[in-house]
């Protein structure tokens, strides 16, 4: 899978216009991507997946998360929970749609922000593990 | 992970006499003590942990399954226990619709990972129509284990 540039780090609150069509996404249209790191220590368990949905649909736009090896729908919490996660993964959420930027915008505030009124990891502890 | 890496064989109920979400949790609970995964002094505090969890948000996620869990310190490692029920029971499911087949989780209150992986197993194999099928249908422990071992035959 080809790798776009890094287009959400951490405090850049901005997402970039991507491909499309070169990475298995079954997205249409102009997609905004953005990359996040999953930040609180017990992962994107159950309840957290459960509010990305709940965030996600709240949006018209197609919503995808990306890891390594699985794209999965952002609106199935089933999908969602299949991911597994981890604290300090990257994922990468791509949307396309009428309120596209605004959705992903919204999302990683809840991953990296509000980490899903989790507990953070201890600092240096986001150790990449995806 | 496969499911048989984490599945207690010894816990398969195809048969759940409770008729109720809080019931379902303790027979799955009990089954675990018996096969000895978890001490008998512990079952009623996890039982209660499992559904203050539940009552939080219901691990009903549709389609007829819920994978009621919770991570306890009570757990010495990632267990699960499969239960199905022909009635359906109220879990007060997302889709509103009952549930026939309960996976439980147990998981170490310090394995976050291990318990995100069983739970990408347990979501993996419930995305797929056949395994929910076959497990809704299974009527002996020998067809609940059967369509576990089938399901990590298919994903080897």
């Amino acid at each position: 899978m080809p790798r776009t540039v890094d287009a959400g780090r951490i405090g850049k609150n901005r997402g970039e216009k991507a491909n499309n069509g070169k990475d298995g996404s079954t997205l249409s249209g102009p997609v905004y991507e953005i990359e996040v790191r999953i930040r609180n220590v017990e992962g994107l368990h159950m309840r957290p997946a459960m509010q990305f949905v709940d965030t996600a649909s709240r949006f018209h736009s197609k919503i995808e998360v990306t890891n390594d090896e699985t794209s999965v729908d952002a609106k199935s919490i089933m999908q969602m929970t299949m991911l597994a996660a981890t604290c300090g993964t990257k994922l990468r959420i791509k949307a396309a749609g009428d309120d596209a930027e605004e959705a992903i915008h919204a999302l990683r505030r809840l991953v990296e922000v509000e980490m899903f009124g989790e507990t953070p990891a201890p600092r240096g502890d986001a150790t990449e593990s995806g | 992970m496969r499911l048989s890496d984490f599945v207690c064989l010894e816990a398969l109920i195809p048969d759940l006499k409770a008729g109720d979400r809080d019931g379902v949790i303790l027979e799955l609970i009990q089954a675990l003590v018996k096969a000895g995964k978890l001490t008998r002094t512990k079952a009623e505090e996890v039982a209660k942990a499992v559904i203050h969890r539940e009552k939080e948000a219901s691990t009903g996620i549709g389609k007829g399954v819920a994978v009621p869990h919770v991570k306890h310190s009570a757990a010495k490692q990632v267990v699960a226990a499969v239960g199905c029920c022909g009635r359906g029971i109220d879990f007060s499911s997302l889709d509103k619709q009952p549930v026939y087949s309960v996976i439980l989780l147990l998981s170490p209150a310090d394995k976050a990972d291990k318990h995100l992986q069983a739970m990408e197993c347990i979501f993996r194999n419930l995305q797929k129509d056949d395994f929910r099928r076959f497990l809704r249908q299974a009527q002996t422990v020998a067809q609940v284990r059967e369509t576990i071992e089938d399901a990590d035959a298919s994903n080897s």
